[in-house]
């Protein structure tokens, strides 16, 4: 049955604070979600009183400084620290989002900052997105074509069906749609998740593509593709602001449109 | 999934396979929704209707013609969108293989159950 309690093992313990210094005037308490795999023990919450005055707008700017001057083991991903990489997806204040992305004034009192839900964690902020992955691959996430490209030229696309992508090139793969969905919640293993079928509709719908019908037949499952029941967290979470949701109805649509 | 699996990612994600299925169950839970609007909102206008009349009365109006083909087409149409959404229930939080088979096997047969009960009672009724 779907788990709706955390195992004992999983159970969030009160951590450590480290109070800002006397001299801090704009103090903002981040309680960041613990866990060391190395120990055995169970995760934990720290809480981390940073001076805004001393720190950049973004949650991952507070983290950085987290990382930097008060606790080295803090662990999490980032790297572009402009919304373009995808790595520093998280949970923050109650919503999967990017960090870099995330002002720390949109939070009202204390952030909070968990990973990414319904993940196994690797470390601290760090899910182990390696099924995801594998899911990504499994869509073949490129272009499929029997014709050759002409010989002196690119693929040519007219720039009509250029637009058809837009809302879809832009996704970083961040993987917070998929994490804020119930229903990969309880199916990860079996449905694909909303980023995925993102992916899988980038692909049906380029028009230099010319395995749309493979395609659309390896989506067709009660669980690779039907699991969604239009809950639209996804959607709601986009960092990007793009809509996976619509997505999938599009692929929902053309399924039986070609009945 | 099983952790002591030395099976690759990806080959735990194909799994058996595509179904190639699933558009026609997506397709009959849209249709049925469509047809319920209005008989729904028929059936409780006519029970707002029928409100202080006696058991002769009622019966009199089930049986009417009319009356009996729309009440046939609302309980089928209702307990089909109703078997169609149990069995994603179903699908989506029962994850131990047997009883999943289980369940979804009893509540084909319960609603079909359902269905020729109500189906027979109407007729009755009417012919």
């Amino acid at each position: 049955m779907a788990e709706f309690t955390l195992p004992a093992n999983s159970k969030v313990k009160i951590g450590n604070t480290h109070k800002a210094p006397d001299s801090a005037k704009r103090v903002r308490a981040f309680k960041i979600y613990r866990y060391d795999p190395d120990k055995g023990d169970n995760p934990r919450l720290d809480t981390f009183e940073i001076d805004l005055d001393e720190c950049g707008p973004m949650v991952l700017d507070a983290l950085i400084k987290i990382k930097n001057e008060v606790d080295t083991t803090v662990t999490f991903r980032r790297s572009c620290r402009e919304g373009i990489c995808g790595s520093c997806s998280m949970n923050i204040d109650g919503t999967n989002t990017l960090a870099c992305l995330k002002p720390i004034d949109e939070v009202k009192g204390t952030v909070n900052v968990y990973p990414l839900p319904h993940m196994d964690v690797i470390k601290d902020l760090v899910p182990d997105l390696t099924m995801a992955y594998a899911q990504l691959t499994s869509i073949e996430p490129w272009l499929k074509s029997e014709s050759p490209p002409p010989p002196d030229q690119e693929r040519l696309q007219s720039i009509e069906d250029r637009e058809k992508l837009d809302g879809m090139w832009e996704c970083v793969l961040c993987f917070s749609c998929s994490t804020a969905c119930p229903s990969y919640w309880w199916n990860s293993e079996r449905y694909l998740g909303p980023a995925v079928l993102l992916q899988a509709y980038r692909w049906i719908a380029d028009s230099r593509d010319e395995y749309t019908g493979e395609r659309l037949d390896d989506l067709e499952d009660p669980f690779r593709l039907y699991r969604c029941h239009t809950i639209m967290n996804c959607t709601k979470t986009c960092p990007k602001g793009l809509n996976p949701a619509k997505a999938i109805a599009e692929i929902k649509k053309l399924l039986v449109m070609r009945q | 999934m099983s952790e002591n699996s030395m099976r690759t990612n990806l080959g735990r994600v194909r799994g058996l396979g595509s179904a190639k299925e699933g558009v026609h169950h997506w397709w009959m839970q849209r249709l049925t929704a469509i047809a319920l609007v209005p008989l729904i909102l028929w059936f409780v206008a006519s029970l707002a209707g029928l409100a202080g009349a006696g058991h002769t009365e009622t019966v009199e109006w089930l049986g009417s013609p009319l009356v009996a083909i729309a009440m046939i087409l609302m309980v089928v149409a209702t307990l089909y969108h109703a078997a169609l959404g149990v069995q994603v229930v179903i699908e989506d939080y029962v994850h131990h293989e047997g009883l999943k088979f289980f369940w979804l096997i009893a509540v084909k047969f319960i609603f079909l159950i359902f269905g020729m009960a109500a189906v027979f009672s109407l007729l009755k009724l009417a012919l």
